[in-house]
Protein backbone atom coordinates (compact mmCIF):
# COMPACT_ATOMS: atom_id res chain seq x y z
CA UNK A 1 0.00 0.00 0.00
CA UNK A 2 1.12 3.29 -0.89
CA UNK A 3 2.26 5.99 2.05
CA UNK A 4 -0.57 7.88 1.16
CA UNK A 5 -2.60 6.29 3.31
CA UNK A 6 -3.52 7.17 6.80
CA UNK A 7 -4.29 3.71 7.99
CA UNK A 8 -3.36 0.63 6.31
CA UNK A 9 -5.01 -2.64 7.61
CA UNK A 10 -3.57 -5.98 5.81
CA UNK A 11 -5.05 -9.40 5.93
CA UNK A 12 -5.46 -9.17 10.20
CA UNK A 13 -7.24 -12.02 11.69
CA UNK A 14 -7.71 -12.35 15.10
CA UNK A 15 -9.72 -14.97 17.26
CA UNK A 16 -10.46 -15.66 21.04
CA UNK A 17 -10.47 -19.06 21.57
CA UNK A 18 -11.65 -20.93 19.02
CA UNK A 19 -14.08 -17.99 17.93
CA UNK A 20 -13.04 -15.89 15.12
CA UNK A 21 -13.93 -12.17 15.92
CA UNK A 22 -11.51 -11.18 12.41
CA UNK A 23 -10.92 -12.73 9.33
CA UNK A 24 -8.90 -11.46 6.75
CA UNK A 25 -9.39 -8.44 6.98
CA UNK A 26 -7.99 -6.01 4.64
CA UNK A 27 -8.30 -2.57 4.15
CA UNK A 28 -7.06 1.41 4.10
CA UNK A 29 -8.01 4.54 5.11
CA UNK A 30 -6.15 7.52 2.64
CA UNK A 31 -5.92 10.89 4.35
CA UNK A 32 -8.04 13.16 3.87
CA UNK A 33 -10.96 10.86 3.41
CA UNK A 34 -14.00 10.63 5.89
CA UNK A 35 -14.21 6.80 6.10
CA UNK A 36 -16.93 5.05 7.57
CA UNK A 37 -16.62 1.20 9.20
CA UNK A 38 -20.23 0.17 9.39
CA UNK A 39 -21.26 -2.85 11.10
CA UNK A 40 -23.50 -4.57 13.54
CA UNK A 41 -22.47 -5.35 17.01
CA UNK A 42 -20.23 -8.38 16.84
CA UNK A 43 -19.49 -7.40 13.66
CA UNK A 44 -15.92 -7.61 15.21
CA UNK A 45 -15.19 -3.39 14.98
CA UNK A 46 -14.47 -3.51 18.95
CA UNK A 47 -11.54 -5.88 17.81
CA UNK A 48 -10.07 -3.86 15.42
CA UNK A 49 -10.13 -0.47 17.40
CA UNK A 50 -7.94 -2.94 20.17
CA UNK A 51 -5.32 -4.05 17.75
CA UNK A 52 -4.92 -0.56 16.16
CA UNK A 53 -4.63 1.20 19.67
CA UNK A 54 -2.44 -1.82 20.45
CA UNK A 55 -4.44 -2.83 23.40
CA UNK A 56 -4.40 -6.77 22.34
CA UNK A 57 -1.59 -8.03 19.78
CA UNK A 58 -1.29 -8.65 16.18
CA UNK A 59 -1.23 -12.44 15.65
CA UNK A 60 -2.00 -12.48 11.61
CA UNK A 61 -1.21 -9.89 9.09
CA UNK A 62 0.06 -6.08 9.80
CA UNK A 63 -1.64 -2.55 10.48
CA UNK A 64 0.18 0.10 9.33
CA UNK A 65 -0.34 3.98 10.37
CA UNK A 66 1.52 6.59 7.86
CA UNK A 67 3.20 3.35 6.68
CA UNK A 68 4.57 2.92 10.79
CA UNK A 69 3.79 -0.61 11.51
CA UNK A 70 2.00 -0.82 14.91
CA UNK A 71 3.86 -4.00 16.30
CA UNK A 72 7.41 -2.89 15.30
CA UNK A 73 7.25 0.67 15.42
CA UNK A 74 4.20 1.19 17.83
CA UNK A 75 5.98 4.94 19.44
CA UNK A 76 6.37 6.19 15.84
CA UNK A 77 2.78 4.80 15.02
CA UNK A 78 0.41 5.46 17.82
CA UNK A 79 1.63 9.21 17.82
CA UNK A 80 0.26 9.99 14.54
CA UNK A 81 -3.07 8.64 16.27
CA UNK A 82 -5.27 10.09 17.37
CA UNK A 83 -8.78 8.10 19.21
CA UNK A 84 -11.87 8.59 20.63
CA UNK A 85 -12.92 5.60 22.63
CA UNK A 86 -16.50 4.11 22.59
CA UNK A 87 -16.61 4.55 26.62
CA UNK A 88 -16.13 7.94 28.17
CA UNK A 89 -12.69 8.01 29.20
CA UNK A 90 -12.55 11.95 30.47
CA UNK A 91 -11.30 12.09 33.89
CA UNK A 92 -14.53 13.34 35.73
CA UNK A 93 -12.88 14.54 38.85
CA UNK A 94 -10.87 16.92 36.71
CA UNK A 95 -11.10 20.25 34.82
CA UNK A 96 -11.34 19.99 30.76
CA UNK A 97 -8.42 22.05 30.92
CA UNK A 98 -6.76 19.38 33.44
CA UNK A 99 -7.61 16.34 31.37
CA UNK A 100 -6.22 18.28 28.08
CA UNK A 101 -3.13 18.90 29.45
CA UNK A 102 -2.72 15.29 31.21
CA UNK A 103 -3.30 14.07 27.59
CA UNK A 104 -0.38 16.36 26.42
CA UNK A 105 1.99 15.10 29.15
CA UNK A 106 1.29 11.51 27.67
CA UNK A 107 2.31 12.70 24.47
CA UNK A 108 5.40 14.80 25.76
CA UNK A 109 4.04 17.56 25.13
CA UNK A 110 5.17 20.62 27.49
CA UNK A 111 3.02 23.25 29.67
CA UNK A 112 2.84 25.96 27.47
CA UNK A 113 2.76 24.89 24.10
CA UNK A 114 0.02 22.22 25.25
CA UNK A 115 -2.04 25.05 26.89
CA UNK A 116 -1.99 26.72 23.55
CA UNK A 117 -3.18 23.87 21.52
CA UNK A 118 -5.85 23.16 24.08
CA UNK A 119 -7.46 26.34 23.43
CA UNK A 120 -6.52 25.91 19.67
CA UNK A 121 -8.84 22.44 19.64
CA UNK A 122 -11.09 23.54 22.29
CA UNK A 123 -12.18 26.76 20.44
CA UNK A 124 -12.65 24.10 17.27
CA UNK A 125 -14.91 22.03 19.21
CA UNK A 126 -16.87 25.37 20.56
CA UNK A 127 -15.93 24.49 24.35
CA UNK A 128 -13.56 27.01 25.02
CA UNK A 129 -15.73 28.70 27.37
CA UNK A 130 -16.00 25.47 29.61
CA UNK A 131 -12.02 24.90 30.02
CA UNK A 132 -12.32 25.38 33.82
CA UNK A 133 -14.99 22.98 34.34
CA UNK A 134 -15.46 19.95 36.03
CA UNK A 135 -15.89 17.22 33.39
CA UNK A 136 -18.38 15.90 35.50
CA UNK A 137 -20.17 18.32 34.97
CA UNK A 138 -20.68 18.37 30.96
CA UNK A 139 -23.92 16.78 29.10
CA UNK A 140 -22.84 13.66 26.96
CA UNK A 141 -22.56 15.84 24.08
CA UNK A 142 -19.82 18.09 25.12
CA UNK A 143 -18.18 15.21 26.76
CA UNK A 144 -17.76 13.95 23.58
CA UNK A 145 -16.59 17.15 21.91
CA UNK A 146 -13.62 17.18 24.38
CA UNK A 147 -12.86 13.61 23.71
CA UNK A 148 -12.95 14.75 20.43
CA UNK A 149 -10.61 17.85 21.02
CA UNK A 150 -8.08 15.94 23.41
CA UNK A 151 -8.19 12.89 20.08
CA UNK A 152 -6.77 16.35 18.34
CA UNK A 153 -4.41 17.91 20.65
CA UNK A 154 -1.58 15.96 19.59
CA UNK A 155 -1.78 16.99 15.63
CA UNK A 156 -2.81 13.21 14.82
CA UNK A 157 -2.88 12.94 11.11
CA UNK A 158 -5.63 9.88 11.57
CA UNK A 159 -8.37 10.03 14.28
CA UNK A 160 -10.45 6.91 15.29
CA UNK A 161 -13.77 7.25 16.62
CA UNK A 162 -15.25 4.15 17.94
CA UNK A 163 -19.20 4.49 17.96
CA UNK A 164 -18.82 8.33 18.80
CA UNK A 165 -22.61 9.13 18.43
CA UNK A 166 -23.61 6.33 21.08
CA UNK A 167 -25.89 7.54 23.89
CA UNK A 168 -26.20 10.91 22.36
CA UNK A 169 -29.29 12.67 21.33
CA UNK A 170 -30.11 13.58 18.24
CA UNK A 171 -28.87 17.43 18.18
CA UNK A 172 -25.26 16.23 19.41
CA UNK A 173 -25.05 13.43 17.07
CA UNK A 174 -25.84 15.90 14.28
CA UNK A 175 -23.39 18.41 15.69
CA UNK A 176 -20.56 16.17 15.88
CA UNK A 177 -20.76 14.60 12.55
CA UNK A 178 -20.92 17.82 11.26
CA UNK A 179 -17.92 18.88 13.11
CA UNK A 180 -15.73 15.51 11.99
CA UNK A 181 -16.77 16.30 8.44
CA UNK A 182 -15.93 19.92 8.61
CA UNK A 183 -12.06 18.41 10.13
CA UNK A 184 -11.63 16.14 7.26
CA UNK A 185 -12.58 18.75 4.58
CA UNK A 186 -9.80 21.55 6.26
CA UNK A 187 -7.32 20.10 7.43
CA UNK A 188 -6.93 16.61 5.46
CA UNK A 189 -7.12 14.66 8.57
CA UNK A 190 -7.94 10.49 7.50
CA UNK A 191 -11.01 9.34 10.00
CA UNK A 192 -12.12 6.12 10.59
CA UNK A 193 -15.91 6.41 11.55
CA UNK A 194 -17.29 3.42 13.41
CA UNK A 195 -20.83 3.14 13.59
CA UNK A 196 -23.91 0.45 12.94
CA UNK A 197 -26.45 3.55 12.42
CA UNK A 198 -26.87 3.54 8.26
CA UNK A 199 -28.19 7.44 8.53
CA UNK A 200 -24.77 8.64 9.24
CA UNK A 201 -23.10 7.78 5.85
CA UNK A 202 -23.18 10.49 2.87
CA UNK A 203 -23.00 8.94 -0.87
CA UNK A 204 -19.69 10.13 -1.28
CA UNK A 205 -18.05 8.49 1.95
CA UNK A 206 -15.62 5.02 1.86
CA UNK A 207 -17.52 2.71 3.83
CA UNK A 208 -16.20 -0.89 4.35
CA UNK A 209 -19.20 -2.92 5.42
CA UNK A 210 -18.32 -5.52 8.30
CA UNK A 211 -20.00 -8.36 8.88
CA UNK A 212 -19.16 -11.31 11.62
CA UNK A 213 -15.45 -10.53 11.64
CA UNK A 214 -15.69 -10.42 7.23
CA UNK A 215 -15.30 -7.46 5.23
CA UNK A 216 -18.52 -7.84 2.71
CA UNK A 217 -17.81 -5.14 0.71
CA UNK A 218 -15.58 -1.74 0.09
CA UNK A 219 -16.22 1.64 -1.40
CA UNK A 220 -18.07 4.49 -2.36
CA UNK A 221 -21.45 3.85 -0.40
CA UNK A 222 -23.12 5.20 -3.87
CA UNK A 223 -21.12 2.89 -6.02
CA UNK A 224 -21.76 0.11 -3.22
CA UNK A 225 -25.21 0.73 -3.73
CA UNK A 226 -24.91 0.74 -7.60
CA UNK A 227 -23.01 -2.28 -8.18
CA UNK A 228 -25.69 -3.39 -5.35
CA UNK A 229 -28.76 -2.37 -7.71
CA UNK A 230 -30.48 -0.97 -4.66
CA UNK A 231 -31.53 2.51 -3.98
CA UNK A 232 -29.02 3.10 -1.51
CA UNK A 233 -26.57 2.10 1.32
CA UNK A 234 -29.33 1.10 4.19
CA UNK A 235 -30.51 -1.43 1.16
CA UNK A 236 -27.12 -2.50 0.46
CA UNK A 237 -26.82 -3.36 3.82
CA UNK A 238 -29.55 -5.23 4.43
CA UNK A 239 -28.96 -7.15 1.31
CA UNK A 240 -25.57 -7.88 2.31
CA UNK A 241 -26.25 -9.05 5.78
CA UNK A 242 -29.51 -10.48 5.31
CA UNK A 243 -30.72 -8.14 8.53
CA UNK A 244 -33.05 -5.64 8.73
CA UNK A 245 -31.14 -2.14 8.52
CA UNK A 246 -30.82 0.03 12.13
CA UNK A 247 -32.45 3.32 11.44
CA UNK A 248 -31.94 5.85 14.23
CA UNK A 249 -35.48 6.46 13.81
CA UNK A 250 -35.65 3.23 15.97
CA UNK A 251 -33.63 3.92 18.26
CA UNK A 252 -34.54 7.86 19.52
CA UNK B 1 -9.66 29.95 8.77
CA UNK B 2 -7.97 30.95 12.08
CA UNK B 3 -4.30 31.24 12.80
CA UNK B 4 -4.77 28.86 15.70
CA UNK B 5 -6.76 26.48 13.27
CA UNK B 6 -3.85 27.08 10.68
CA UNK B 7 -1.33 25.68 13.81
CA UNK B 8 -3.35 23.02 14.06
CA UNK B 9 -3.84 22.36 10.40
CA UNK B 10 0.07 22.69 10.30
CA UNK B 11 0.58 20.10 12.62
CA UNK B 12 -1.65 17.62 11.75
CA UNK B 13 0.14 16.91 8.61
CA UNK B 14 2.58 15.99 10.77
CA UNK B 15 5.24 18.46 9.63
CA UNK B 16 6.49 19.16 12.68
CA UNK B 17 7.05 15.57 13.85
CA UNK B 18 10.56 14.11 14.71
CA UNK B 19 10.94 10.90 14.58
CA UNK B 20 11.59 9.06 18.33
CA UNK B 21 11.88 10.55 21.57
CA UNK B 22 14.04 13.01 23.78
CA UNK B 23 14.42 12.58 27.38
CA UNK B 24 12.37 15.58 27.68
CA UNK B 25 9.32 13.72 26.24
CA UNK B 26 9.69 11.29 28.62
CA UNK B 27 10.39 13.85 31.72
CA UNK B 28 7.15 15.94 30.71
CA UNK B 29 5.24 12.53 30.59
CA UNK B 30 6.41 10.97 33.81
CA UNK B 31 5.75 14.69 35.88
CA UNK B 32 2.51 14.48 34.15
CA UNK B 33 1.34 10.88 35.45
CA UNK B 34 2.47 12.09 38.49
CA UNK B 35 0.55 15.19 38.31
CA UNK B 36 -2.42 13.73 37.70
CA UNK B 37 -2.02 10.91 40.57
CA UNK B 38 -1.75 14.07 43.19
CA UNK B 39 -4.45 15.62 41.19
CA UNK B 40 -6.75 12.79 42.37
CA UNK B 41 -5.24 11.90 45.52
CA UNK B 42 -5.89 16.12 45.85
CA UNK B 43 -9.36 15.13 45.26
CA UNK B 44 -10.34 11.95 46.93
CA UNK B 45 -10.19 13.29 50.55
CA UNK B 46 -11.92 10.31 51.79
CA UNK B 47 -9.53 8.22 50.66
CA UNK B 48 -6.70 10.50 52.49
CA UNK B 49 -8.36 10.74 55.50
CA UNK B 50 -9.36 7.01 55.53
CA UNK B 51 -5.41 6.01 54.57
CA UNK B 52 -4.62 7.83 57.96
CA UNK B 53 -7.13 6.66 60.01
CA UNK B 54 -6.60 3.11 59.39
CA UNK B 55 -3.15 2.82 61.00
CA UNK B 56 -4.17 5.14 64.14
CA UNK B 57 -6.83 2.81 65.12
CA UNK B 58 -4.15 0.29 65.44
CA UNK B 59 -1.88 2.65 66.91
CA UNK B 60 -4.44 4.81 69.65
CA UNK B 61 -6.03 1.11 70.40
CA UNK B 62 -4.48 -1.92 69.50
CA UNK B 63 -1.04 -0.93 70.60
CA UNK B 64 -2.96 0.33 73.82
CA UNK B 65 -4.40 -3.05 74.55
CA UNK B 66 -1.56 -4.71 73.54
CA UNK B 67 1.41 -3.06 75.08
CA UNK B 68 1.26 -4.84 78.72
CA UNK B 69 -0.08 -8.38 76.95
CA UNK B 70 3.45 -8.47 74.87
CA UNK B 71 6.87 -7.94 76.28
CA UNK B 72 9.59 -6.95 74.43
CA UNK B 73 12.91 -7.94 74.54
CA UNK B 74 15.75 -5.20 73.23
CA UNK B 75 16.83 -6.81 69.58
CA UNK B 76 18.54 -4.65 66.68
CA UNK B 77 17.82 -1.90 66.08
CA UNK B 78 16.45 -0.79 69.19
CA UNK B 79 19.24 -0.26 71.70
CA UNK B 80 16.89 0.18 74.98
CA UNK B 81 13.51 -1.14 75.77
CA UNK B 82 10.78 0.39 73.54
CA UNK B 83 6.49 0.72 73.67
CA UNK B 84 4.92 -0.97 71.77
CA UNK B 85 3.23 1.47 69.96
CA UNK B 86 7.33 2.24 68.85
CA UNK B 87 7.73 -1.29 67.80
CA UNK B 88 4.39 -1.54 65.78
CA UNK B 89 4.96 2.04 63.83
CA UNK B 90 6.94 0.79 61.14
CA UNK B 91 4.54 -1.99 60.78
CA UNK B 92 1.42 0.38 60.16
CA UNK B 93 3.97 2.57 57.78
CA UNK B 94 4.44 -0.52 55.43
CA UNK B 95 0.56 -0.84 55.96
CA UNK B 96 -0.49 2.50 55.06
CA UNK B 97 2.08 1.38 51.71
CA UNK B 98 0.35 -2.12 51.69
CA UNK B 99 -2.95 -0.38 51.22
CA UNK B 100 -1.99 1.90 49.05
CA UNK B 101 -0.60 -0.24 46.43
CA UNK B 102 -3.76 -2.18 46.47
CA UNK B 103 -5.86 0.54 46.07
CA UNK B 104 -3.66 2.16 42.92
CA UNK B 105 -4.14 -1.59 41.83
CA UNK B 106 -8.30 -1.03 42.66
CA UNK B 107 -8.01 2.16 40.75
CA UNK B 108 -6.11 0.55 37.86
CA UNK B 109 -8.99 -1.54 37.55
CA UNK B 110 -11.29 0.93 37.85
CA UNK B 111 -9.44 2.74 35.43
CA UNK B 112 -9.27 0.14 32.81
CA UNK B 113 -13.48 -0.44 33.05
CA UNK B 114 -14.03 3.27 32.85
CA UNK B 115 -11.61 3.48 29.99
CA UNK B 116 -9.23 6.09 31.34
CA UNK B 117 -6.27 3.08 31.34
CA UNK B 118 -6.86 2.99 27.36
CA UNK B 119 -6.13 6.61 27.34
CA UNK B 120 -2.74 6.31 28.96
CA UNK B 121 -1.73 3.27 27.39
CA UNK B 122 -2.47 4.66 23.57
CA UNK B 123 0.26 6.86 24.44
CA UNK B 124 3.67 6.65 22.33
CA UNK B 125 6.13 6.13 25.06
CA UNK B 126 7.03 2.72 25.60
CA UNK B 127 4.74 0.72 28.05
CA UNK B 128 7.41 0.29 30.34
CA UNK B 129 7.65 3.59 31.12
CA UNK B 130 4.50 4.49 31.45
CA UNK B 131 3.77 1.48 34.15
CA UNK B 132 6.91 2.41 35.85
CA UNK B 133 5.62 6.13 36.36
CA UNK B 134 2.29 5.11 37.54
CA UNK B 135 4.31 3.31 39.88
CA UNK B 136 6.38 6.09 40.86
CA UNK B 137 3.30 8.31 41.38
CA UNK B 138 1.90 6.27 43.85
CA UNK B 139 4.58 5.33 45.62
CA UNK B 140 4.82 9.49 46.32
CA UNK B 141 1.72 9.11 47.30
CA UNK B 142 1.92 6.44 49.81
CA UNK B 143 4.86 8.94 51.03
CA UNK B 144 3.09 11.73 51.85
CA UNK B 145 0.12 9.64 54.01
CA UNK B 146 3.53 8.13 55.68
CA UNK B 147 4.35 11.00 56.66
CA UNK B 148 1.01 12.64 57.57
CA UNK B 149 0.92 9.56 60.34
CA UNK B 150 4.25 10.09 61.56
CA UNK B 151 3.02 13.26 62.09
CA UNK B 152 0.04 12.44 64.27
CA UNK B 153 1.97 9.79 65.99
CA UNK B 154 5.04 12.64 67.20
CA UNK B 155 2.28 13.73 69.06
CA UNK B 156 1.41 10.67 70.64
CA UNK B 157 5.30 10.92 71.68
CA UNK B 158 6.15 8.25 68.94
CA UNK B 159 9.54 9.31 67.90
CA UNK B 160 12.48 7.43 66.82
CA UNK B 161 15.48 7.60 68.27
CA UNK B 162 16.54 10.87 66.60
CA UNK B 163 15.22 13.58 64.25
CA UNK B 164 17.32 11.83 61.76
CA UNK B 165 15.51 8.82 61.23
CA UNK B 166 12.62 10.93 59.79
CA UNK B 167 15.20 11.45 56.87
CA UNK B 168 17.15 8.56 56.43
CA UNK B 169 14.10 6.21 56.82
CA UNK B 170 13.05 8.32 53.02
CA UNK B 171 15.04 5.93 50.83
CA UNK B 172 13.27 2.86 53.05
CA UNK B 173 9.67 4.09 52.11
CA UNK B 174 10.58 4.81 48.38
CA UNK B 175 12.14 1.15 47.29
CA UNK B 176 9.05 0.14 49.99
CA UNK B 177 6.62 1.76 48.55
CA UNK B 178 7.76 0.95 44.92
CA UNK B 179 7.42 -3.44 45.69
CA UNK B 180 4.14 -2.68 46.94
CA UNK B 181 3.06 -1.01 44.07
CA UNK B 182 4.68 -3.24 41.42
CA UNK B 183 2.78 -6.43 43.34
CA UNK B 184 -0.69 -4.59 43.60
CA UNK B 185 -0.12 -3.63 39.52
CA UNK B 186 0.44 -7.29 38.82
CA UNK B 187 -2.24 -8.27 40.63
CA UNK B 188 -4.23 -5.74 39.01
CA UNK B 189 -3.37 -7.19 35.30
CA UNK B 190 -4.71 -10.63 36.83
CA UNK B 191 -8.27 -9.12 38.15
CA UNK B 192 -10.69 -8.88 35.87
CA UNK B 193 -13.25 -6.78 37.79
CA UNK B 194 -13.91 -4.73 40.61
CA UNK B 195 -15.38 -7.11 43.38
CA UNK B 196 -12.66 -9.11 43.49
CA UNK B 197 -11.05 -6.64 45.73
CA UNK B 198 -12.23 -8.35 48.28
CA UNK B 199 -10.47 -11.61 47.29
CA UNK B 200 -7.66 -9.30 47.35
CA UNK B 201 -7.93 -8.39 50.61
CA UNK B 202 -8.26 -12.14 52.09
CA UNK B 203 -5.46 -13.54 50.15
CA UNK B 204 -3.24 -10.87 49.98
CA UNK B 205 -3.01 -7.91 52.53
CA UNK B 206 -4.05 -10.32 55.14
CA UNK B 207 -1.73 -12.62 54.82
CA UNK B 208 1.02 -10.53 54.03
CA UNK B 209 0.41 -8.13 57.04
CA UNK B 210 -0.19 -10.82 59.81
CA UNK B 211 2.54 -13.28 58.96
CA UNK B 212 5.01 -10.61 59.31
CA UNK B 213 6.96 -8.88 61.91
CA UNK B 214 4.83 -6.02 61.79
CA UNK B 215 2.47 -6.67 64.77
CA UNK B 216 5.52 -8.76 66.75
CA UNK B 217 8.93 -10.01 66.47
CA UNK B 218 9.58 -13.36 64.77
CA UNK B 219 11.18 -14.99 67.64
CA UNK B 220 8.11 -14.19 69.72
CA UNK B 221 6.54 -15.65 66.64
CA UNK B 222 8.75 -18.89 66.79
CA UNK B 223 7.79 -19.70 70.19
CA UNK B 224 4.40 -20.23 68.99
CA UNK B 225 4.60 -22.05 65.69
CA UNK B 226 7.86 -22.37 64.34
CA UNK B 227 6.48 -23.17 60.56
CA UNK B 228 4.79 -19.85 60.73
CA UNK B 229 7.53 -17.79 61.75
CA UNK B 230 9.55 -19.72 58.60
CA UNK B 231 6.61 -18.27 56.76
CA UNK B 232 7.02 -14.77 58.11
CA UNK B 233 10.59 -14.37 57.49
CA UNK B 234 10.27 -15.34 53.53
CA UNK B 235 7.29 -12.94 53.45
CA UNK B 236 8.73 -10.04 51.20
CA UNK B 237 6.40 -7.44 53.65
CA UNK B 238 8.16 -8.45 56.65
CA UNK B 239 11.58 -7.50 54.89
CA UNK B 240 9.20 -3.88 54.03
CA UNK B 241 8.56 -3.82 57.83
CA UNK B 242 12.63 -4.55 58.67
CA UNK B 243 13.55 -2.22 56.06
CA UNK B 244 11.42 0.69 57.14
CA UNK B 245 12.47 0.00 61.20
CA UNK B 246 16.03 -0.19 60.47
CA UNK B 247 15.94 3.13 58.55
CA UNK B 248 13.72 5.25 60.66
CA UNK B 249 16.66 4.59 63.60
CA UNK B 250 19.58 5.63 60.61
CA UNK B 251 20.91 1.82 60.21
CA UNK B 252 20.43 -0.51 56.99
CA UNK B 253 19.00 -4.10 57.24
CA UNK B 254 20.93 -5.58 54.22
CA UNK B 255 18.70 -8.75 54.17
CA UNK B 256 15.67 -6.85 53.75
CA UNK B 257 17.01 -4.47 51.08
CA UNK B 258 18.48 -7.23 48.96
CA UNK B 259 15.02 -8.87 49.42
CA UNK B 260 12.90 -5.59 48.95
CA UNK B 261 14.93 -5.13 45.99
CA UNK B 262 14.54 -8.29 44.57
CA UNK B 263 10.62 -8.37 44.96
CA UNK B 264 10.95 -5.04 43.45
CA UNK B 265 12.23 -6.20 40.49
CA UNK B 266 10.00 -9.40 39.92
CA UNK B 267 6.47 -7.76 40.36
CA UNK B 268 7.43 -4.90 38.17
CA UNK B 269 8.73 -7.15 35.54
CA UNK B 270 5.61 -9.25 35.82
CA UNK B 271 3.32 -6.14 35.51
CA UNK B 272 4.91 -5.16 32.82
CA UNK B 273 4.94 -8.83 31.12
CA UNK B 274 1.22 -8.68 32.02
CA UNK B 275 0.34 -5.86 30.48
CA UNK B 276 2.53 -5.92 26.75
CA UNK B 277 0.03 -6.52 24.32
CA UNK B 278 2.42 -9.15 22.76
CA UNK B 279 2.76 -11.47 25.46
CA UNK B 280 0.60 -10.44 28.53
CA UNK B 281 -2.60 -11.68 29.27
CA UNK B 282 -4.37 -8.98 27.84
CA UNK B 283 -4.71 -11.17 24.71
CA UNK B 284 -2.10 -14.37 24.83
CA UNK B 285 -0.04 -14.80 21.70
CA UNK B 286 -1.56 -18.08 19.98
CA UNK B 287 -4.15 -18.33 22.28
Amino acid sequence: MSDASALDVAHVSHAYGTRKALDDVTFAVPAGRFCVLLGPNGAGKSTLFALITRLFAMRHGAIRIFGHDVATTPGEALRRLGVVFQARTLDLDLSVQQNLAYHAALHGIGKARSRALAQAVLERVGMADRAGDKARDLSGGQMRRVEIARALLHGPRLLLLDEPTVGLDMQARTDILAYVRRLVAETGIGVLWTTHLLDEIHPDDDVIIMHKGVILQQGRAGAIAAALDVADIKAAFARLTGSRPVDVSELV
Amino acid sequence: MTMLEQGLDKSSRGEELQPGFTWRHYGICASGIIWREALRFIHQRERFVSALVRPLVWLFIFAAGFRSVLGLSIIPPYRTYIHYQDYITPGLMAMIQLFNGMQSSLSMIYDREMGNMRTLLVSPLPRWFLLTSKLVAGTLVSIMQVYAYLLVAWFWNVVPDSLWGYVTVLPALLISGFMLGALGMFISSAIKQLENFAGVMNFVIFPMFFASSALYPLWKVRMGSPWLADYCAINPFTHAVELIRFALYQQVNWVSLAVVAGCTAVFLAGAIIAYDPSRGMLSRKGG
